[in-house]
């Protein structure tokens, strides 16, 4: 029969009929209607499997606190494992499958565990799997690992898209029900920008599970009318679905919206969830309360719940979870339970209340001083065992049974930063304490106020408290008519009964046994209570759990249950796809990419690329017919070397540094002067730290009396701009120095080779012949009357220049250059290329700007000019750096030129150990050079500069290769320069 | 003389594009030329008057302000972009410095920027999405620099409807990715 168990009433849509399926089986259920509200309309009580002993389990509740009734929604791609039936919106087409049980749900062959308890107790696996230690990583872990894990991914990328966004408001209004409602309506009405924000797709909170009155109309009715009314301020963004995840800095709070979680597929383009920063002025947390159970043994039979959840099933989606009910209260509240089920016409075999005193339910068997001691039916409730205040007991046959231990605030949220809640003697529950986040007050249930004009009142009360504080004002509308019962509950935590378990926290089969067990053990600290039992590590977070079991060890310690803590609260409030988090950024959108003025022109060519940093470089060209990268490498360094080749250098960082004390600036930064330098010419640069250690390298020319272009390299381009914002703000701020990055403004191009000079003399409108552009000559040309800038410098070691023009231009001018450079068959070389002729030259980049090292160690060390003071001369000059045993950068050539050299070998003596004590240096940057035939590397040797001439070995144990080598001068090609100046 | 050199646009066409999804155009901007425009120490009366002079507004922090030539927006402490017609200011730099001499400091910017205008009824619905600036409490005429999925650009508003962001130019591609896939989100 379809809904067998489908009553009157509720807020579901009977007029359309959704048709879905859990393991496999066919079932219907209404718009409404959520996974679990429909199953168990449908009389499916069992929904899953327990973690650890793979115990039977249905629903607990009706909310997000969901323990139990975790299933696995939707297949393929989309399928999303650990998803809790009892928040998942019922949608046409929706299909559901139970998990964490082999072969089905009903018959699960890892139940063999619930036999093997005793073996599984709290912090079994501290214990088990020590012998013999060999096992551990062949047999035991690999067990562990398939047997541990709830759900199952695909491994397929996920279809959808996730989305950010960033609000702002006045006031946001943390949950939707009573106060909240109230919160949003004052502050709207007064005119402030609010956001009210519900988890739930529906707004009203319990107002919707309960049959309780407000204003005289039906809460929910109240309810939907109080969202009529904001939904027509333009001031109030209503946001459903949409929970607050975490309190953060200065009033930001993480908020997750489930954009097309109710649908089957995402619209065309939107979001599934988006990821939302709400920066507020204020906060008003009225999450509500989570009712929490009382342990008794069996107390996981599916059929067992909260009674609150069960009251919400039959008021709010018209389900009785079974024929026959039965309620198990220490308070006041289980009674409702009892009432409207009865009202509804549900067998309410018993009402068990652990409390002696109170008046008794009329019409209802209410057993006074009883309380609950077993439950029976394996795959769903059958019976309970009741002793009675005489000690008699009675088994009642029960298909369901609705389990009250009190209220606990949901405090988490204003617990996010640290602040511990304090507990409350007439509630028995923690509320909020001082010191949570700032601009945050808590409200309604959240607050303590568990009445529903409490809700009303505390709503509308700190709504405009909030307002008050950010010198808005609001009227104090009357408050409607509702309920406003005292909390009436006797502390029962758990039932003393038998050997048998009973269950604090079910997702992570933690019973009140493992809890005597951790005592026994001396994990007596809550936070150790945590980690020894797993108590709250599960999915749920211990929302309905942790206060039981804190309230068991507080019973075993003597200690009260203040006194005994909570362990910290942490965001998320609810679990979070990593794919929210993510939002856009994912696969090629991980991160921008930044692309060079001559990317087009490359892409047409086949260019390989490589990222550096953000940017995508030509790595290499190839050309038809080469098939290894080496072909196309050595053909560019040949080319170059022997005629003219052209590389994009734009990513190099460019600062322009200008201001009447821009030279002495400089001279500040630089460890070499650059006061001095001639306009019209520029110099090679080098920084330091203030430790002394190298921190960056370029050339920076003077473009007139008071203006420099710096150069940087590529990866520490935002780096050093940074540190000379810091320099000139904070160290100098008495100097008249100006800074801008001009990196992406010109496009800038090296032109290297014998040839690069006739070549570009085709193109610049002014003389550069070597007279009058010498080497190192900057200064502004113009091409075909175009501005662009010319600078006479060299890394490749050939004669050489750097030619900018304004980024647009970049694309045209490589091509003119190439045109213009056919007859001298110019190339464009990549960063492979440019790296082999600087290795040939000697000079040093990323490998040996590594952090650690000098300008000594570099031989560089004469550059560090004492005359004047630069950040890291003085500390440059400490004992240690300056060691005449310590590194110094050689040239590394294989004795056999077919050998080949691995980068990261380290220098051993001819003869000596491979051991620490013998090491002399290591190999930084290794390539192979076609102009030398062979590989040649960079190094680091101890005292290397007195090592020149000497053969040594080049070891590598982690690649097992050895490699004996003549050490030589760093400056492989052209030692003497006369390329470069020629 | 040579054929003048082709421009391509930071998107690596020869003619700026110009998107429609939903309600939102994104419209690149290949027409204004930019410099930026810094006061050197302790000559601030003095370029406040060269510009005044010469119709070039300096605003107040975290403002936009239109001129007859030359617009401008606050970046830093003494620190304006200035925008200019690239058809009359296509060396904006060269076209400043005779106005301030040593007075200020002055750098052309035009290509290390692409500049998208959007234009919607209300952009609201975007921004919210892309940017932290509570657009929707900014006057007309903000200008902010704000990071936009990890890009940082500068975004100033004309209108509800009316935004003009400037990211770098390098990162056009990127950056547009980002607006067209929101604007997608939001249709």
């Amino acid at each position: 029969m379809s809904q067998q168990n489908r009553m009157s009433g509720g807020q579901i849509d009977r007029s359309r009929t959704l048709r879905f399926t859990f393991d496999g089986v066919s079932y219907e259920g209404h718009p409404g209607d959520t996974l679990a509200s429909a199953l168990l309309a449908n009389g499916v009580r069992l929904m899953g499997r327990s973690f650890k002993y793979h115990r039977p389990r249905g629903p607990l509740s009706a909310g997000s606190e969901e323990p139990n009734a975790i299933v696995e929604l939707r297949t393929g791609a989309r399928q999303e494992p650990n998803t809790r039936a009892t928040v998942a919106e019922l949608f046409d087409g929706l299909e559901a499958k139970s998990q964490n049980r082999w072969p089905s749900l009903a018959f699960d062959a890892l139940a063999i565990n619930d036999r093997l308890n005793s073996f599984f107790t709290a912090g079994f696996y501290y214990k088990t799997f020590m012998w013999p230690a060999s096992f551990w990583e062949k047999v035991y872990e690999p067990i562990i690992r398939r047997a541990a894990g709830l759900g199952s991914l695909t491994r397929q990328e996920d279809p959808d898209s996730y989305d950010k966004g960033f609000l702002h408001c006045d006031l946001l209004v943390i949950g939707g029900g009573p106060a909240g409602l109230m919160a949003a309506l004052a502050a709207g009405r007064a005119g402030a920008r609010v956001i009210l924000a519900d988890e739930d797709f529906r707004f009203g909170g319990r107002l919707n599970a309960e049959t309780l009155t407000v204003g005289g109309k039906p809460g929910a009715d109240w309810a939907a009318g109080v969202v009529d009314e904001l939904r027509s301020m333009p001031n109030v963004r209503l946001m459903i679905r949409t929970t607050i995840i975490g309190a953060f800095d200065h009033g930001i709070y993480g908020a997750v919206e489930r954009v097309s979680d109710h649908l089957a597929v995402p619209a065309p383009g939107k979001p599934r969830q988006t990821l939302w920063r709400i920066y507020s002025r204020r906060a008003l947390l009225a999450g509500g309360a989570t009712e929490r159970p009382i342990a008794f043994e069996n107390n996981d039979r599916p059929g067992i719940m909260l009674a609150g959840a069960l009251r919400a099933y039959a008021n709010r989606f018209g389900v009785k979870v079974g024929e026959r009910v039965a309620v198990f209260t220490n308070n006041e509240d289980g009674l409702r339970t009892a009432r409207d089920l009865q009202a509804r016409g549900v067998d309410v075999v018993a009402v068990v209340d652990a409390r002696r005193d109170g008046a008794l339910l009329p019409g209802i068997r209410h057993l006074k001083g009883a309380e609950i001691v077993d439950a029976g039916g394996r795959l769903g409730l059958r019976s309970i065992t009741v002793r009675q205040a005489n000690g008699q007991t009675e088994t009642l046959d029960v298909t369901a049974l609705g389990v009250s231990g009190g209220w606990n605030p949901n405090v988490n949220i204003s617990s996010h930063r640290r602040s511990k809640p304090v507990w409350n003697e007439t509630l028995q529950a923690f509320v909020p304490g001082e010191g949570g986040p700032a601009g945050l007050v808590a409200a309604g249930a959240a607050a303590g106020l568990m009445s529903t004009h409490g809700a009303l009142v505390s709503g509308q009360k700190g709504a405009l408290a909030a307002l008050g504080e950010l010198g808005l004002s609001g009227a104090s509308d009357t408050i409607p008519e509702a309920e406003d019962a005292p909390v009436s509950i006797t502390p029962k935590w758990y039932v003393h009964s038998g050997k048998g378990r009973a269950w604090i926290d079910p997702q992570n089969d933690v019973t009140v046994k493992d809890v005597k067990l951790a005592h026994q053990e001396n994990f007596t600290s809550v936070e150790h209570l945590k980690r020894y039992t797993t108590l709250g590590m599960a999915t749920d977070q211990g929302k309905t759990g942790n206060v039981l079991g804190l309230a068991v060890m507080a019973g075993l310690t003597g200690q009260t249950i203040p006194e005994t803590g909570t362990t910290i609260y942490r965001p998320p409030y609810t679990p979070v796809a990593l794919g929210t988090l993510a939002g856009r950024s994912r696969g090629k959108e991980f991160k921008p990419f930044r692309l060079t003025p001559s990317h087009k022109w490359a892409e047409e060519q086949g260019a390989v690329f490589v990222e550096v940093g953000m940017w995508l470089r030509t790595q290499w060209l190839p050309k038809p017919g080469e098939t290894h990268w080496r072909q196309s490498v050595d053909r560019e360094v040949l080319a170059t070397r022997k005629s003219v080749g052209i590389c994009d250098v734009t990513t190099l960082g460019k600062i322009d540094i200008q201001g009447t004390d821009a030279g002495a600036f400089l001279d500040k930064v630089y460890c070499n002067t650059f006061s001095t330098l001639a306009v019209g010419r520029c110099r090679y640069g080098l920084m330091l730290r203030e430790d002394g250690m190298v921190f960056d390298d370029g050339t920076t020319a003077r473009m007139d009396e008071t203006e420099y272009v710096m150069t940087t390299t590529t990866a520490n381009a935002v780096t050093v701009f940074r540190h000379l914002e810091y320099c000139r703000q904070v160290l100098w701020p008495e100097m008249d120095v100006q800074l801008i990055s001009t990196t992406e403004a010109w496009a800038q191009f090296s032109v290297a080779g014998p040839n690069a000079r006739r070549l570009l003399e085709k193109l610049v409108d002014q003389d550069i012949s070597d007279a009058a552009f010498p080497y190192m000559a900057a200064g502004n040309i113009t091409i075909g009357g175009l501005r662009a800038r010319l600078f006479r410098i060299s890394f490749s070691g050939e004669l050489a220049y750097e030619i900018a023009v304004p980024t647009r231009y970049g694309d045209a001018l490589l091509r003119r250059m190439l045109e213009a450079g056919r007859e001298f068959d110019a190339i464009v070389y990549g960063t492979e290329a440019l790296g082999v002729m600087r290795v040939e030259k000697g000079h040093v980049a990323g490998n040996e700007l590594n952090g650690q090292s000098t300008a000594l160690n570099m031989g560089l060390g004469k550059m560090v000019s004492r005359k004047k003071d630069s950040i890291g001369m003085v500390l440059s000059q400490r004992e240690g750096m300056n060691d005449p045993e310590g590194y110094r950068l050689v040239g590394v050539k294989p004795v056999d030129k077919t050998a080949t050299l691995t980068a990261g070998s380290h220098f051993l003596e001819i003869g000596a150990a491979p051991v620490i004590a013998n090491d002399g240096g290591w190999l930084t940057s290794k390539v192979y050079s076609p102009h030398l035939g062979c590989e040649i590397a960079l190094g680091y040797l101890k005292a290397g500069d007195r090592k020149i001439g000497q053969r040594m070995r080049a070891v590598n144990l982690l690649a097992k290769t050895e490699t004996e080598v003549d050490i030589v001068s760093p400056h492989f090609f052209d030692p003497e320069g006369e390329r470069l100046r020629g | 003389m040579a054929e003048p050199l082709h421009a391509l646009t930071a998107l690596g066409h020869a003619a700026p594009k110009t998107v429609t999804i939903g309600a939102v155009s994104i419209i690149e901007r290949f027409d204004v030329a930019l410099a930026s425009l810094a006061i050197r120490k302790g000559r601030e009366a003095e370029v406040r008057a060269l510009a005044a002079k010469a119709g070039l507004p300096l605003p107040d922090p975290a403002r936009f302000a239109a001129g007859p030539s030359f617009s401008a927006f606050w970046v830093a402490p003494d620190m304006w972009f200035v925008e200019a017609d690239h058809s009359t200011h296509e060396d904006i730099a060269g076209a400043l410095k005779p106005l301030f001499g040593d007075a200020a400091s002055i750098t052309e910017q035009t290509d290390a920027w692409v500049r998208f205008d959007l234009r919607a009824e209300d952009l609201q619905g975007l921004l919210e999405r892309l940017s932290n600036v509570d657009f929707a409490r900014a006057a007309d005429g903000f200008a902010s620099r704000t990071v936009i999925e990890h890009i940082g650009c500068y975004l100033i508003r004309h209108g509800a409807g009316s935004v003009t962001l400037y990211g770098p130019r390098s990162s056009a591609a990127s950056l547009l990715h980002a607006l067209e896939v929101t604007a997608h989100s939001i249709a």
